[in-house]
């Protein structure tokens, strides 16, 4: 049995008429302690399948099963890193931490959980800034915070969506690293969610791709057979590599152009011809 | 680095103290002292031009009365009585002076008068208690109640009943607007329920809270004949002003960015948990903003509440000097005037103060 199971999703906004269908027959099972990415376009329902696996909606029909249960509501089990870090900026670096593992850990004493606070906003390198407030951390800082808060807990899966999405290629490709370097320490399972073929590539084991809604649904799996720890600049030069992210670009390439295949609108042309310089 | 985690405690008392000291202690530098030099210059020179517009206005206005005494005496009287009435307000006699706007002048004096009159009231009052020290300490031995002061108020003392009343109204204000905004900001259904009771009471006005407020309270007070004004006075002004505190915290409560409400669900806090940890603290500055604009209108309602319930406040004190219709009452007028607009501006900027300490930049926060 699969650690984490999406059975026939469908997920439906709306009511009557105005009902839209975000995602349609969603089928996915992940095994435990394997890093899989789902990519796909801006707005074709990645945060709402997120949501959904996470426990923040329910799905219209269909169930998400995890370690066999039923998902009804959010756990601690699964970690969950938002795309816009969602930290509270009313409370500082230490503060935000410190939240989340008082509620993941209600019975230990003050200075087990302080330790922990510590001990993960020094795994994402944060020390000097613990006592800092989100307002003054740049964007990468945030997400690392986001993070640790995430990881402080001991959740037994990390859902990340969109996680490095708001921030510049160089800090990107940091934060990748760093997020690899956690995660093969103890190799939990992770979700990851992106928009980047090539960091699903770099990152994952899996990569399933998300067709665009309205009735947004997952295409066929690719495979990563690289070796781990990977070199982000021996990967450009490795034909597997190569061979993958063609492939994946040229399946996401196919529906987005048969996406605009669909319309039918024909452009009226105005009628001109280049002047002759030269008589 | 290694540095320790501060929770609340240590953390929070210097961020508090912060922008308050950054207010206080003025910072010098060479190149600020120019530009400061030349906004404090256009500040007096304002002041003045305003009080010589002023001198000049009520100047006109007292030939204009003068002038017109003079004319009615010639009239009515004739040339004889008309001299007499010149050189009657020539002289300055308190018995024929014209009774209009006071100039800048004038309500300097008053001013001075008035705090004369504190001292020697105060004055009284010390004699008055040193007198009495023996006999009260009598009564109270026996059992009785010690006899007290009761004379005329000073100015002091009335604008302090002032202030005090509004506080009592603030306070008031706070404790049933916050915990009912937070109350119907949860729950929608609440809100609808409450929504026409506040679009209905919201415009009434300040004269008509007082009456309600007078009919229920004379009541309660019934058979016992102690003072009731102030408490009249500070229900009506809580009551006027609490309803921007209870629509601004209603809507800051219900408007909490989705964001910080899925955080909340992800680590699985408790309902308390999530209100006090996560949607109070992310509708403070709205909070906030509402109880300034509280205070402000309670300070501006206190006058027309004070005034009809007969409360030893700067309210009646206007009123009573109008009627008195002495020579000095309208200078007397225009000093309270005066004394209202200082102490309101100065209550708001110490909401302005706490506002601004208690805020956090909504957007840079995500």
């Amino acid at each position: 049995m699969a650690y984490l199971e999406l059975n026939n999703i469908y997920k439906t906004y709306g009511e009557g008429e105005n009902a839209t269908e975000v995602l349609s027959d969603i089928n996915l099972s992940i095994e435990e302690g394997e890093f899989v990415a789902i990519v796909g376009f801006t707005g074709s329902g990645k945060t709402t399948l997120v949501n959904l696996i996470n426990g923040l909606i329910k799905p219209t029909s269909g169930e998400v099963l995890f370690k066999g249960e039923p998902v009804v509501d959010t756990s601690h089990e699964r970690g969950v890193i938002f795309q816009n870090y969602s930290l509270l900026p009313w409370l500082t670096v230490g503060q935000n931490v410190y939240m989340a593992v008082k509620e993941a850990f209600p019975k230990e004493n003050k200075a087990f959980l302080k330790q922990r606070v510590n001990d993960y906003v020094a795994m994402v390198s944060l020390s000097p800034a613990i006592n800092k407030r989100p307002k003054e951390l740049s964007g990468g800082m945030r997400q690392r915070v986001a993070v640790a808060r995430a990881l402080a807990m001991n959740p037994e899966m990390i859902i990340m969506d969109e996680p490095l999405g708001a921030l510049d290629a160089l800090t990107r490709g940091n934060l990748q690293d760093e997020i690899l370097n956690i995660w093969s320490q103890d190799k939990r399972t992770a979700l990851l969610i992106t928009n980047d073929v090539d960091e699903g590539i770099y990152m994952a084991d899996r990569i399933i791709p998300l067709k665009p809604g309205p009735n947004a649904t997952l295409g066929p799996e690719f495979k990563i057979d690289i070796e781990r720890p990977r070199d982000k600049t021996a990967l450009n030069d490795n034909a597997n590599f190569k061979k993958t992210r063609n492939a994946i670009i040229e399946y996401l390439m196919d529906i987005g152009e048969e996406r605009k295949s669909v319309s039918n609108e024909t452009y009226e042309l105005p009628d001109l011809a280049p002047k002759s310089f030269v008589a | 680095m290694e540095q320790e985690i501060t929770l609340k405690k240590e953390g929070k008392s210097m961020a508090f103290l912060k922008p308050l000291l950054a207010k206080v202690t003025p910072k010098f530098q060479k190149a600020d002292l120019l530009p400061s030099l030349k906004k404090a210059g256009i500040t007096v020179l304002s002041i003045l031009l305003f009080l010589g517009l002023w001198h000049l206005g009520s100047k006109a206005l007292y030939n204009k009365e003068a002038n017109f005494k003079i004319e009615k005496a010639l009239t009515e009287q004739g040339q004889v009585a008309a001299d007499a009435e010149r050189a009657c307000i020539a002289s300055g006699d308190s018995s024929c002076q014209p009774n209009t706007l006071p100039s800048p002048t004038q309500v300097w004096a008053s001013l001075q008068s008035l705090i004369a009159d504190h001292k020697v009231i105060n004055a009284d009052k010390a004699a008055f208690v040193e007198k009495m020290a023996a006999t009260n300490a009598k009564l109270v031995a026996k059992g009785k109640t010690a006899i007290v002061y009761t004379g005329r108020a000073s100015f002091v003392d009335i604008v302090l009943t002032s202030i005090k009343t509004v506080f009592a109204g603030f306070l008031l204000a706070l404790l049933i607007a916050v915990p009912i905004g937070v109350i119907i900001g949860l729950s929608p259904s609440l809100r609808s329920a409450f929504n026409w009771f506040i679009q209905i009471f919201k415009p009434v006005s300040p004269v008509v809270w007082y009456l309600l407020v007078f009919m229920i309270v004379k009541t309660l007070y019934i058979g016992d004949s102690s003072d009731n004004a102030f408490v009249i006075s500070f229900i009506s002004v809580g009551l006027c002003a609490m309803w921007a505190t209870l629509v601004n915290t209603a809507m800051g409560v219900s408007s909490v960015d989705k964001d910080y409400i899925n955080v909340a669900k992800v680590l699985k806090l408790g309902t308390f948990q999530k209100v006090f940890k996560v949607i109070l603290p992310s509708s403070l500055p709205l909070i906030f903003t509402g109880l300034r604009i509280t205070l402000s209108v309670a300070w501006m309602v206190l006058i027309a509440i004070e005034l009809l319930a007969q409360s030893q406040g700067l309210g009646l004190f206007v009123w009573e000097e109008f009627q008195n219709g002495a020579n000095d009452s309208n200078a007397k007028i225009i000093v309270a005037m005066f004394v209202i607009g200082i102490i309101g501006f100065l209550l708001d900027q110490i909401m302005l103060t706490v506002q601004n300490m208690v805020s956090f930049n909504k957007n840079e926060g995500v």
